[in-house]
């Protein structure tokens, strides 16, 4: 995938997520935190713990508006930061491989810490996304959908500040 | 005709991925739909948001031939 030029970077992708890719490619020299996480798959859900892989389906369009919206919210709550990528899959997914990434800069760490964990709660409430879970000799919809929030609407997450405020990183 | 597109569990439900319907509303578009793909897909529906064009709308809002309406149940990525 050809990395974003601006300091916006979403993607929905059917191959291999790389956090080392995302998180290069969101160090500034303006930013002295970079906060990555990665959502992956594990074997357990609310019906079953033999998960062998994830299947995501979306709407291609509907699904990278959403994200977009999901950076321009985390900029209007953040005005700081520097850049921030969300990466998700579509498709087949494994047991312990990745399917979705956050990546946010910015010259300080609580802002980084609070926005990507904005993003990637976000991207779970607003963005058009379902996931059918396989096992061995089965698959169904996941259990644990919920409605579709507008951007807008995803709660403010705890402050992670701490008493010596924001001025360190 | 509008365009009927469906995602997941209700194109799953419906046995099909999109479909083209009259109706001049969005709830005739749906009615129609569930007479033709039957009481599963009335249960996903039940419980689905309704998208126009790429943004949320509502059941009483007109439609026409270029509108593309979407069923998007619960969702579950991340």
């Amino acid at each position: 995938m050809e990395p974003s030029p601006s300091l916006d970077w979403v993607a929905l992708s059917p191959s291999s997520l790389s956090a080392d890719e995302l998180t290069t490619w969101a160090t500034r020299a303006s930013c002295g935190a970079v906060v990555t996480f990665c959502g992956t798959v594990r074997h357990t859900s609310h019906e079953h713990d033999d998960i062998v892989a994830l299947e995501y389906e979306t709407g291609e369009e509907m699904a990278m508006g959403r994200l977009r919206e999901v950076v321009a919210e985390a900029r209007t709550r953040w005005p700081r930061l520097g850049a921030v990528a969300i990466h998700h899959r579509t498709g087949r997914v494994e047991l312990r491989e990745t399917a979705v990434v956050v990546a946010v800069s910015s010259p300080h760490r609580h802002e980084a810490f609070e926005a990507a964990q904005f993003c990637i709660d976000a991207v779970k409430d607003c963005v058009p996304m379902w996931k059918r879970e396989l096992w061995e000799g089965g698959s169904a919809w996941s259990q644990d959908g919920r409605d579709i929030l507008n951007v807008a609407e995803v709660p403010e997450v705890a402050s992670v500040t701490g008493v010596n405020g924001a001025h360190d990183t | 005709m509008a365009r009927l597109v469906l995602f997941g569990p209700a194109r799953e439900a419906a046995g099909a991925s999109t479909g083209e319907f009259g109706g001049l509303s969005i709830d005739e578009v749906l009615r129609e739909a569930v007479a033709r793909y039957g009481s599963n897909f009335a249960d996903v529906l039940s419980i689905s948001q309704i998208w126009m064009n790429g943004e949320p709308s509502r059941g009483s809002v007109a439609v026409g031939p270029l509108d593309e309406i979407a069923v998007l149940p619960p969702i579950s990525g991340g």
